[in-house]
């Protein structure tokens, strides 16, 4: 409404003036109704309102719908197919986690049970490696036993020899093998050599 | 030249018959040519910017789409799910004002909706078509409009005549709306016009001077661009609260 606020400022001072003159008398021709013109612009105004209103509303504007419902029906379907391949995808990676913790349970339990059987795989073999030491060595220990035994027997023998042979050349006859026998005997027996 | 002291600010409000003898037989007028313009404009633009039917709209087709979406969406908040049936009738009272208007500030060109008999065809056109629609959805209940609901009934006489008198104002006041801000407009652009003209007399000083006025008239075509569509919408946001008035009374 603001510029008919300044029209009507404007128009109250240049309308006072002569150049409006001619103006004043003739009047707004929009209000000259005896004119036939100003009439039949309401008649056409209504053919041409009526053609206009017919031809958007049978024939333009159901075009423009349906390219607007084509669009929202598209951006709605690639949503949907959104909505799916992300479901999807979730599933997917709750399957791949629990795949990925039970392979690793499983791991787990194989790695205990082949620790657990390399154990006692080594325990046993160091039980018979055991047994078999003990049984070596108990027989090195007869061995050597038997070899003292044996060793200690023949000192006697050499024993009493050599004493035959020291009395005989420090008497010059043969000595008494009895008595030497004996003495020797007795000597051995002192040492624990007998 | 006689016309040198004169400013003939109404002379173009005047109307012609156009297209020769059958033009003057129909009364055919320049004002009922560019009517023809707005209506063909309209459905061009639709028609040729929709052919596409691009999933991704070229400038064109925005624009069709943009029209029809902003007109579409005030039917629907103005009158509701019920908008969607006027929609039609609204779409084609706005672009045709609309039209009008802008069409009417390009040079040599004429502003139909500068003339009261066309705003108010328009205005008695709403007016008809919202009692229509208000007696077609509530019959006789409809005269309960005009008393509003929990009013003393001591003051009725009164209550009523002010509501039929408000109703009855309304096609004046949204005719008289539209033709006076056209009428205002154009007139300010051959006032100041007239004044170059007039300085121009002036010789060398009026050269000068004559800038104000352009200046003026530049700024004033960007206002009356605003104006001109402010107009259209005002004149179809009134249609649809009428019509929201007339599918759910009050």
């Amino acid at each position: 409404m603001r510029p008919l606020v300044a029209l009507s400022g404007l128009g109250s001072v240049l309308l006072a003036s002569s150049a409006f003159a001619e103006e004043a008398k003739k009047g707004m021709p929009q209000l000259d109704f005896h004119n036939p013109l100003t009439v039949s612009q309401v008649v056409w105004l209504a053919i041409i309102f009526l053609a206009l209103y017919l031809m958007l509303s049978k024939w333009a504007l159901p075009q423009v719908d349906s390219v607007l419902k084509a669009r929202a029906g598209a951006i709605a379907a690639d949503l949907d197919a959104a909505r799916g391949a992300k479901e999807a995808a979730d599933s997917a990676i709750t399957e791949l986690t629990s795949a990925t913790q039970a392979a690793q349970t499983t791991a787990r339990m194989e790695i205990a049970s082949a620790i657990d059987a390399a154990k006692a795989a080594a325990d046993a073999q160091l039980a018979t490696d055991n047994a078999r030491l003990e049984a070596q060595l108990a027989a090195a220990e007869t061995r050597i036993a038997a070899a003292r035994a044996s060793a200690l027997g023949a000192l006697r023998e050499v024993a009493t020899e050599a004493t035959g042979v020291v009395v005989s050349r420090l008497t010059g006859g043969a000595a008494d093998p009895k008595a030497v026998d004996t003495a020797v005997g007795s000597l051995l027996a002192a040492r624990g050599l007998a | 030249m006689a016309a040198e002291h004169t400013i003939d600010a109404l002379g173009q409000f005047e109307l012609h018959p156009v297209l020769g003898a059958v033009g003057r037989s129909v009364g055919f007028s320049q004002s009922s040519m560019m009517m023809v313009i707005a209506a063909v404009l309209t459905i061009a633009l639709l028609v040729v910017g929709m052919s596409a039917k691009a999933v991704v709209p070229g400038r064109l087709q925005a624009m069709a789409e943009m029209l029809y979406d902003f007109v579409y969406k005030m039917c629907i908040e103005q009158i509701g799910e019920e908008g969607k049936k006027f929609f039609p009738f609204v779409f084609t009272l706005f672009t045709f004002i609309l039209l009008g208007n802008l069409m009417g500030l390009l040079p040599f060109s004429f502003t139909y909706t500068s003339h009261i008999a066309v705003t108010f065809g328009l205005a008695a056109m709403v007016i008809v078509l919202v009692t229509v629609v208000a007696l077609a959805i509530h019959g006789l209940h409809f005269f309960s409009y005009f008393f509003p609901k929990g009013a003393p009934i001591a003051l009725s006489p009164l209550i009523v005549t002010v509501e039929i008198i408000s109703y009855l104002s309304r096609p004046v006041s949204l005719s008289i709306r539209l033709f006076a801000n056209m009428v205002a407009g154009h007139v300010m652009f051959e006032v100041f016009a007239s004044f170059i003209v007039m300085m121009a007399g002036a010789g060398l000083v009026g050269y000068l001077g004559g800038v104000g006025p352009l200046a003026l008239n530049v700024i004033l075509m960007g206002f009356e661009l605003l104006v001109a569509c402010l107009q259209a919408y005002v004149f179809a946001v009134l249609t649809c609260i009428y019509l929201h008035d007339a599918v759910h009374l009050h």
